[in-house]
């Protein structure tokens, strides 16, 4: 076992040779390549253009045989494919272009009616006497195990071929992909671009489907592009990134498969893609399922947080004398629940921003949470003041768009209201709380006034918890 | 199939099997197809293989019920899950889906290759059922108080689909029509726009899966897109969209037949694959829709756009014709907008030159107009002012007052944008030539009463008084 194992990772076997890198040079391109159909919103292209080359194939070989030479004869059914992809290409860029049909219908109309058609050409082909057309359907579905060595060189020189195109083309192509209209009004040929574009992925499609078939190449163009997306945000560490998971995955894939022979090779390819894409959607730096979650709780927490400072700052305000302020009085301030409040009190309390007494009923700022509950105070306010000054918002309105917006006010923004609103702070530095005169001094409970209306509106939008 | 022909008994079966998979598709495949997810189907037939397995390796059978739970439930799942990854993961649907399907089918074919010993399954056999195996495979249907026919099992199971699909859509017609539009109305009236999905979902991988594995993935799967795409190019009504769809997806199916049956023996060979040629009739249907389409259509579009250029150039030709014999008349010095200069042969090519045209297409318009009897066809040489003018042809009566009714509107336009809008005086006469080919009487009136019934546009030409009739 150990001995066959040195044998497979140190590429001993002719075969194993072959298989691996040729399938890692095809993981590579398409990774590659994949991240530009992927962002031009056109993941599945690859796959309506495997389907597409079956008539292509099935009329290569019944011109081929009935012209009397052989019929199997790779460089002519690769011309056959790659001329019925180009087709499918052309039809789908025609439907875009003159009807209201969507993307993924277009290519689901190619996909299905050239297969179709390649179908019943298959259909005629078997009947014919010449010629012995089994096998014609294992171009479509790939023979990765006996890949030989002259389909590895023909993989190479493709792959190599479109890499450098996409890397030469990158800028023109990046602007295809994201902002299309301004990449035609910039002058770029963008049909021709998108034809070029089109070109290479046909070209890593044809190639890789006589090699790995078909449900693989869709997959190496799908999935290490997709997977790759979760970890950066730009397009040429998206990019590599994309081909090197492509290669890892048919590295590995190839290798188990040539360690345990019973495991198809073109299966674990696509399985150890499919792991590594599952990898990244949890685990991608920027946007895996994980990371944003994480950003999300913490987002929120902030906010209850600062939400929770500046209430009792404020509840401190109206009443300087009082020395604490007791829970039940808290909970009614906001739409937030017993257990949340708890939650959100504890941490504060562990945090050093509030003291609580023993029977954790009542509470009161320290020093330090003294001073950060005037400063969310003060910047809640600024910008209460800066909408009422300068956005003529009614005042009974502000505290709600203050409050979306207060949570991420820059101290940039901070020094820039102050500036603005240097007149109307005066001396005081801290603005008056443009409520106060609704609700002055009396308990929040003994009298609702619209202040307490505008805090009950604030429960329909769940104290501003960032909508996931 | 040994013989061409048609024989009731036997492509009788077959063209109803293809039409019930067809209608059923095609019914499901309009809302996919609003939704943009119609590659779902495309997906759902490569997925299901280890359900398939699964089903197979459970059971220890081939019995057809636990394969059928089996890859529908998978087929659900690939739905669930292209949904969760797209959502949740914010990738492009059409990504999600070919991650899910390609992992899923790899995964299918593991399981076979990995149980080869104990399981004779094959991938082929089990995803690309045959439709012309259609009739051998018959099933005792008892009819209360008839007696019993025999019914072809993939029939039977097809019309119950159909049944399904056609109930489904006839009674929540309303709820797919506000959830595929618009969900978030859906919620707000009260239903949950992703039940409605689900369910969708659901019948969806019900109807894929019954049909590839009776009829083969391709007739599903062309099903699900191409006719709705024809319907949706030839209506705007959803309803009307979804029973031209069903129209189409049938006699798709009936005519694909007929072509299976009968076009390989043009060129001497026996009749092909019939799912393959259902597939290719409704791609021919749609590009039919594509080319012939009324509304949106490319020929109609590009005869719509002929015509009108075509009326554009002839009223052009007219006011360039009355502007001119208004500019050379005596009371009026008015210059052209474009001069006449030497290096124009003719006087033909500098009205081509103003009219943005070709001298050709400025002759045969002019032609027209004599045919019309709009221009003089008698070319009178005693015309004074410029010479070279004396080979252009004159208004006859009849166009004179055609003329003045397209000149009356320029001018009025102009006047109207000005005293309105305060158009600027540059682009003045660019957006009064632009709206003078769709004024109509009704239109001119108004602007007159508008714009206080004016003599002199802003230009100070001026207005030709309106046709008394």
């Amino acid at each position: 076992m150990n001995e066959h194992l040195w044998r497979v990772l140190s590429l001993q076997d002719h075969n194993t040779r072959v298989v691996i890198l040729g399938t890692a040079m095809l993981g590579f391109a398409s990774g590659l390549v994949g991240c530009l159909t992927l962002l031009r919103r056109r993941a599945l292209v690859g796959d309506a253009l495997a389907h597409a080359a079956l008539p292509g194939i099935a009329i290569a070989f019944l011109t081929a045989t009935v012209l009397g030479y052989d019929g199997k004869t790779l460089p002519l059914l690769l011309c056959g494919a790659t001329v019925s992809g180009l087709l499918g290409i052309v039809t789908i860029l025609l439907i875009r272009k003159y009807t209201k049909i969507k993307e993924d219908a277009a290519l689901g109309i190619v996909l299905s009616v050239f297969f179709g058609a390649g179908v019943a050409l298959l259909g005629v082909v078997q009947q014919m006497s010449s010629g012995h057309a089994a096998g014609l359907e294992a171009f479509i579905y790939g023979k990765t195990a006996t890949m030989t060595s002259s389909d590895a060189w023909l993989i190479g020189a493709a792959s190599i071929g479109c890499v450098l195109v996409s890397l030469a083309l990158l800028k023109e192509l990046k602007l295809l992909c994201f902002d299309e209209a301004f990449a035609g009004a910039r002058g770029y040929p963008v049909l021709l671009l998108d034809a070029v574009l089109m070109g290479i992925v046909v070209v890593v499609t044809i190639v890789g489907l006589q090699a790995v078939g078909l449900v693989l190449v869709i997959a190496l163009l799908v999935i290490p592009a997709a997977s790759a997306r979760f970890w950066t945000d730009r397009l040429i560490v998206m990019m590599m990134i994309a081909s090197v998971l492509g290669m890892l995955g048919c590295l590995f894939g190839a290798s188990a498969s040539a360690i345990f022979p019973r495991l198809p090779s073109g299966a674990m390819i696509v399985l150890v893609t499919g792991v590594g894409f599952l990898f990244s959607l949890l685990f991608g730096r920027q946007r895996g399922v994980l990371v944003r979650w994480w950003r999300r709780r913490r987002l929120n927490e902030s906010i209850d947080h600062q939400h929770l400072l500046r209430e009792l700052f404020e509840m401190f305000e109206l009443n300087p004398s009082r020395l604490s302020v007791p829970y039940d009085e808290l909970l009614e301030r906001r739409s937030w629940s017993r257990k949340r409040l708890r939650r959100m009190l504890h941490q504060a309390s562990s945090d050093g921003w509030i003291t609580e007494n023993i029977s954790r009923m009542a509470f009161a700022l320290t020093a330090k949470g003294k001073d950060e509950a005037k400063r969310l105070t003060r910047r809640h306010r600024l910008w209460e003041l800066y909408l009422i000054q300068h956005a003529d918002i009614a005042p009974q309105r502000v505290d709600r768009d203050a409050d979306a917006i207060e949570h991420v006010l820059e101290p940039e923004i901070v020094a820039e209201l102050e500036t603005l609103l240097d007149v109307e702070l005066g001396r005081s530095r801290m603005p008056d709380d443009p409520h106060a005169g609704e609700s002055p001094m009396e308990p929040v409970g003994e009298n609702p006034t619209n202040r307490l209306a505008i805090e009950n509106l604030d429960s329909s939008h769940g104290g501003n918890e960032v909508a996931s | 199939m040994i013989e061409t022909g048609w024989r009731w008994s036997f492509d009788g079966w077959i063209v109803a099997a293809g039409v019930l998979c067809a209608v059923a598709s095609s019914l499901l495949g309009c809302f996919l197809l609003l939704r943009r997810m119609s590659l779902l189907g495309d997906a759902i037939s490569h997925a299901v293989l280890p359900g398939l397995a699964a089903a197979f390796l459970i059971s220890g059978s081939r019995s057809s019920i636990w394969m059928f739970v089996g890859a529908v439930l998978v087929g659900i799942l690939t739905a669930l899950l292209s949904d969760w990854i797209h959502n949740r993961g914010q990738v492009d649907e059409g990504a999600s889906m070919g991650v899910v399907f390609t992992t899923l089918f790899a995964g299918g074919l593991l399981m076979i290759v990995v149980a080869a010993d104990r399981v004779d399954l094959d991938p082929g056999c089990v995803l690309y059922g045959a439709i012309e195996q259609t009739p051998w495979d018959l099933w005792e249907v008892q009819w209360p108080g008839i007696g019993s026919t025999q019914i072809p099992r993939v029939v039977t199971v097809l019309s119950v689909v159909t049944l399904i699909n056609a109930t489904f859509v006839a009674l929540f017609f309303k709820e797919l029509k506000i959830s595929t539009f618009d969900p978030a109305l859906a919620t707000a009236s009260g239903f949950s726009a992703s039940v409605i999905h689900y369910v969708l979902m659901t019948l969806v991988a019900i109807t894929a899966v019954a049909s590839f594995e009776s009829v083969g993935n391709i007739l599903v799967v062309a099903m699900l897109i191409v006719p709705p795409s024809t319907a949706y190019l030839l209506t705007n009504r959803l309803s009307v969209m979804v029973v031209l769809a069903c129209v189409i997806a049938a006699a798709s199916a009936v005519a694909g037949h007929l072509g299976a049956l009968h076009i390989p023996t043009w060129f001497g060979f026996r009749s092909t694959t019939t799912a393959g040629m259902m597939a290719v009739a409704s791609g021919f249907a749609f590009l039919l829709a594509f080319l012939f389409a009324p509304q949106q259509g490319v020929i109609p579009g590009l005869v719509r756009r002929q015509w009108l250029r075509w009326s554009i150039l002839t009223d052009d030709v007219l006011t360039f014709l009355y502007r001119l014999s208004e500019s050379s008349s005596e009371e009026h010095t008015i210059p052209m907008r474009t001069p006449l200069r030497k290096t124009h042969a003719s006087a033909i090519d500098w009205m081509a030159e103003t009219l943005l045209t070709t001298p050709a297409a400025a002759r045969i318009a002019i032609r027209f107009h004599q045919w019309r009897k709009r221009i003089d066809s008698n070319r009178d040489t005693s015309t004074s002012g410029h010479p070279a003018l004396s080979d252009l042809p004159h208004l006859t009566e009849l166009g004179r007052r055609e003329a003045e009714t397209i000149v009356r509107s320029h001018r009025l336009w102009e006047q109207y944008l000005v005293t309105r809008f305060e158009v600027e005086d540059k682009r003045l006469h660019q957006t009064a030539h632009t709206l003078e080919h769709f004024t109509n009487r009704n239109l001119q009136d108004q602007l007159d009463e508008q714009t206080d019934s004016p003599s002199i546009d802003p230009h100070g030409r001026p207005i030709p008084e309106a046709d008394p009739n």
